[in-house]
């Protein structure tokens, strides 16, 4: 599976022109401004590689990567507000994040080796809405619901980075994150990784620990989601609440990975792009487009009767809630992710052998796609064979 | 020198303050009166009776295709939309007498059925295709499937019509009328037995006995039974195994339904968010009692309710949560057939 000087080619050219897009719309001002949210889909897209290790790789479905962003945001916010004795720099205070993320990861995995499939998920999910709770209670210490504020924004050799700056940056580290993810996943490691997903007995029986493996699987997703959550803090100059870690971003990190691709570096990549894209970009942008319109009065509606009053009720419904795009959110993402496991389990850019690779071809959700599942592609198998 | 003092005085008072908050916690729990104590526990088992109703949607659809029906919370916020409307359009004032309880009962069963179609409408859209698939391609359908009836509650949220405020802010929470007055139905000592604590009593134990009877003595419940023991082993045996699992979405969702009004009524505020923390409640008293268990179901959401309305009253209800999520986190590691599942073998 050599590189082709093709791919190569392909790939520095799509690097230049997401590189260059701050500085077209430096120079051709379009009044588009989507350098901003582009920053939003890098952080993103780090999320997405980290949670594809756990759930990609791996196949344990995390429904909870949202609390390790809260911690990477927390842990970066304390280490480097003035308001706590700490203050370390960006990149010390980065470092300490990604190791805190970490430990973390290993707190959750350590206790949770022995639970399975979905209810691995739902003490993730658990384990998810412990921690925003527990951000927003301990008040002393992380200032409840105002969070923490002003943080230091990111910086490169002393200097500190403005917008254009910050979009580079963080661009360069989704995707030295995207190599690192492409590599460990050829690496002894990532393959004792996806041979648990696909049969963890085999795996075993190989000479992998299946324990120490999907340890390391957490700890490195908690570290990148870690990462991600430090990153949105510095930009933002504020930990934000805790309540913007709520489950909502879990899924918006699941639907990255499996709209993508699940296992699928590349797919991850342009998974952030669409569904973040979709989220902060395009309907943002229509809900722009469309201006804030009045409610029909209602006095208008109780006089109406027949055919007028349906029309005028139906009128008023759509400018109440229908007309503005950023309602139809969670739509969206739920369309995405029903319709993509019935009709394209694997994402829009598959991991690759996913098609040779699958055990049963017949298995609906085939190939890596049917590894989100792990234990349950052999576990239906058996339940069939069972007398 | 100076930083790490000052770093090491900021990691003490992250300590003490811990130790502050629990000595809170015991303080006022020493304080409170027997009373108390009783009224909490009315609360809980009221709530827990509710929970447990809902929680049954949850097991029953475990118990027959291994699914955590991520949307069954979700599907029962619909229901109390759809019970607005329907309040809404009958006109709030005339609740009393016999008109009152026949409006009452139109509101239950009318939401208990749309409940149950919306659930067998899912299962037929979103879980049936995935039959073959993996568990947890299941599961992820699930969740989309909460996340598009989330995104249908705040449509709803939306309409111009009174009870919605008009729904010019159709994100924000409607109060639900109080259509059976909260007023004391007994009391002794100085605890207050409330209207609306009969109602949940007068809804769920019917509801129970009768489930119980159609799973132990019908034909259908004997065709769940077996869909549930071995799904290849029904079919072979002549049983519509698509039927009976529609059917059993179809119990479970109307379940919900009317859980879910008599949840209106006891707490008179609903919101589109609403869904994802009853879900949880009832899919933690589900697994707490071991799920595909209905009799655990049931123990569990009673456990559960009591624990909410003790942790309310005896830490603070900001903890709540954490606790009740601790639980579940718990008993999922250590014993995850829950207090009356049978210890499941892990298949390989």
């Amino acid at each position: 599976m050599a590189i082709s000087s093709k791919r190569i080619t392909i790939n520095l050219l799509l690097i230049a022109a997401v590189a260059s897009i701050p500085i077209i719309e430096k120079f051709v001002p379009l009044g588009l401004h989507i350098s901003d949210p582009m920053t939003d889909v890098f952080v993103y897209a780090i999320l997405g590689l980290g949670l594809n290790i756990l759930t990609g790789f791996t196949g344990l479905l995390n429904l909870g990567v949202a609390a390790f962003a809260a911690i990477g945001a927390y842990v970066f916010a304390i280490s480097t507000c003035e308001i706590y004795p700490f203050q370390l720099g960006f990149w010390s205070a980065l470092g300490l994040t990604m190791a805190a993320g970490a430990l973390a990861g290993f707190a959750l995995g350590a206790p949770t080796l022995r639970v399975r499939g979905d209810y691995l998920a739902i003490v993730t999910l658990g384990f998810g809405e412990i921690v925003k709770d527990v951000l927003v209670n301990m008040d002393s210490i992380t200032k409840g619901t105002q969070g923490i504020n002003p943080l230091p924004p990111p910086t490169l050799f002393g200097h500190e980075l403005g917008g254009s700056g910050q979009y580079w940056l963080f661009m360069a580290i989704a995707l030295l994150v995207a190599v690192g993810a492409r590599s460990l996943e050829r690496s002894r490691i990532g393959r004792g990784w996806i041979s648990i997903r696909e049969d963890e007995l085999a795996s075993r029986a190989m000479g992998i620990r299946p324990d120490h493996a999907k340890m390391l699987a957490f700890a490195t997703c908690a570290s990148l989601a870690a990462l991600a959550g430090a990153l949105t803090a510095s930009r933002l100059s504020s930990s934000g609440e805790p309540g913007n870690y709520d489950f909502q971003i879990s899924i918006l990190a699941l639907c990255i990975v499996i709209v993508g691709g699940i296992g699928s570096v590349r797919g991850v990549l342009l998974g952030a792009l669409v569904m973040v894209g979709m989220n902060s970009i395009v309907l943002v942008k229509l809900t722009e487009l469309m201006g804030g319109s009045d409610s029909a009065p209602p006095a208008a509606l109780a006089e109406a009767h027949g055919l007028q009053w349906a029309f005028l009720f139906v009128k008023t419904w759509a400018q109440n809630v229908l007309i503005s795009p950023t309602n139809w959110k969670f739509l969206v993402f739920g369309l995405a992710l029903v319709l993509m496991m019935i009709f394209r389990p694997e994402g829009i850019l598959p991991a690759r052998g996913s098609k040779e690779d699958a055990p049963d071809g017949d298995e609906g959700a085939g190939g890596v796609a049917g590894g989100v599942t792990g234990g349950g592609v052999s576990s239906v198998a058996t339940k069939e064979l069972r007398p | 020198m100076q930083q790490t003092v000052a770093a090491a005085e900021f990691l003490a008072a992250c300590a003490l303050s811990r130790v502050d908050a629990v000595g809170g916690f015991a303080r006022d729990g020493l304080l409170s009166s027997q009373e108390v104590f009783t009224q909490q526990l009315v609360t809980g088992l009221s709530n827990g009776m509710i929970i447990a109703l809902i929680a049954i949607g949850y097991t029953m659809v475990y118990g027959i295709i291994e699914l955590i029906n991520f949307a069954h919370g979700d599907l029962c916020m619909l229901g109390a939309y759809f019970a607005l409307t329907v309040v809404g359009a009958l006109g709030v004032d005339q609740w009393a007498g016999t008109g009152g309880i026949m409006g009452l009962v139109l509101v239950l069963v009318g939401t208990a059925a749309f409940c149950g179609s919306l659930n067998w409408s899912i299962n037929r859209l979103a879980y049936r295709p995935l039959r073959k698939a993996s568990k947890l391609s299941l599961l992820v359908s699930a969740i989309g499937a909460s996340f598009i009836l989330v995104n249908l509650g705040l449509f709803w949220g939306g309409l111009p019509m009174d009870v919605f405020a008009d729904g010019t802010s159709s994100a924000a929470p409607k109060a639900f009328p109080a259509l059976v007055s909260a007023a004391p139905a007994a009391q002794i000592g100085d605890v207050i037995y409330s209207r609306t604590d009969l109602l949940v009593l007068c809804v769920t134990l019917p509801l129970m006995v009768a489930l119980t009877y159609l799973v132990r003595f019908t034909k259908l419940g004997k065709a769940m039974r077996a869909v549930a023991q071995n799904p290849t082993g029904a079919s072979l045996m002549g049983i519509d195994v698509e039927r009976v699992i529609g059917a059993s979405f179809f119990i479970g969702g109307s379940l919900g339904g009317f859980a879910t009004v008599v949840y209106s009524l006891y707490n008179q505020t609903v919101s589109f968010q609403m869904g994802y923390r009853m879900g949880m409640d009832a899919f933690i008293a589900a697994v707490l009692g071991g799920i595909g268990n209905l009799p655990g179901a049931v123990l569990g959401g009673i456990l559960i309710g009591v624990i909410r309305s003790m942790s309310d009253g005896y830490l603070e209800a900001r903890w709540t949560n954490t606790v009740v999520f601790g639980i579940l986190i718990l008993i999922l590691v250590f014993r995850p057939s829950g207090l009356l599942g049978a210890k499941l073998r892990e298949k390989v």
